[in-house]
């Protein structure tokens, strides 16, 4: 199935909670989805047998410009269908939060931690959604590009250049 | 040592013997076998076959009380940071640093947007040796092995240090 059947068929389900489809200026074609519907179109996608994306190859916070919305990207694989999808759902700066679907897809479990580790966006339902790179006592989420580094983390220097 | 000093009227033997020592303490630098990054891979490969580490009898030893030298072979992280500080703390002494590589001596290529490199391992550990290369050759970590031999030779190790 091409991505614009996937899309089309998401549509007739979900109406408005698809948004949009976005092929040009991203490499593979993204169904942008509502944060809040994203873990029902995800178990719909791996539970139809037209589908069968019962492989999530990556998940990946992403922040565009340290301003606008923060945003989650899944990019789903069928192994038995050999064919691709990509998810995008935007969520809050303030209070960035997006279902989690770790239960769903076994990889999704680290991968949200390391969201939420780097960007801060809360994955709920997670099962032990904690820090998984940086520190646990570490403040501050480093890849959001509004970030300011710290001078010190416990005693040692950060910083620097200037 | 100590118990040596103010045994004999004159130094000779201290001073034979320190020489003995030091030549054997210089000819088993034994590194605990770590590394953090990429230049761990180069360590290897010094340690391996073609330029095989074990001919100036250094050998790595997989625990830090047994070790002699730490050689810090990579990026050290903050997080990691506190690690190396405990491992060099659990090292008996006489013990050594070397920082293989930009990334343990100053923070490398880490140096300006790193938010969770340590920019030098010397702000946490006394080092001895710094070798230069991202990551240094074989060649490089041999020569730096040998000029800490040459500072392990002139040091007296007998004498009790006054402090
Ligand atoms: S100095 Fe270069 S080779 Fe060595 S750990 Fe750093 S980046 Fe890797």
């Amino acid at each position: 199935m091409t991505e614009q059947e996937i899309f089309e068929d998401l549509s007739r389900k979900f109406g408005d909670k698809i948004i949009e489809f976005m092929e040009e200026g991203t490499q593979n074609p993204t169904v942008v989805v509502d944060a809040g519907t994203l873990a029902k179109v995800a178990t719909y996608l791996k539970d139809d047998v037209r589908f069968q994306f019962n492989s999530l190859m990556n998940l990946a916070g992403h922040d565009a410009d340290g301003e606008t919305d923060l945003s989650v990207i899944y990019h789903l694989y069928s192994t038995e269908l050999k064919h691709y999808i990509t998810l995008k759902v935007f969520t809050s700066r303030d209070e960035p939060k997006v279902a989690s679907v770790a239960e769903l897809h076994k990889t999704a479990n680290w991968h949200e931690r390391e969201a939420f580790d780097l960007y801060g966006i809360n994955f709920e339902g997670h099962p032990d959604l904690k820090r998984i790179l940086m520190e646990d006592d570490w403040e501050g989420y480093p890849l959001r590009k509004d970030y300011v580094p710290a001078e010190f983390y416990r005693g040692m220097r950060i910083e620097k250049v200037k | 040592m100590g118990a040596l000093n103010h045994k004999f009227n004159e130094n000779i033997l201290i001073t034979s013997l320190d020489k003995l020592m030091n030549w054997s303490r210089s000819n088993s630098e034994w590194y605990f076998q770590f590394g953090l990054a990429c230049c761990a891979i180069e360590l290897m490969s010094t340690a391996a076959a073609r330029h095989d580490l074990e001919r100036f009898g250094a050998m790595p030893r997989s625990s830090p009380r047994q070790a002699d030298v730490m050689i810090v072979a990579g990026t050290v992280t903050l997080k990691m940071a506190t690690r190396v500080k405990r491992l060099y703390e659990q090292m008996a002494e006489p013990k050594y640093v070397i920082s293989m590589g930009s990334c343990a001596n100053s923070g490398g290529p880490y140096w300006q947007h790193g938010y969770h490199v340590l920019k030098g391992v010397d702000q946490i550990i006394p080092v001895d040796v710094y070798i230069p290369g991202c990551p240094p050759r074989p060649e490089a970590l041999i020569e730096g092995l040998m000029h800490l031999q040459k500072k392990m030779r002139e040091e007296p190790i007998l004498e009790k240090k006054e402090d």
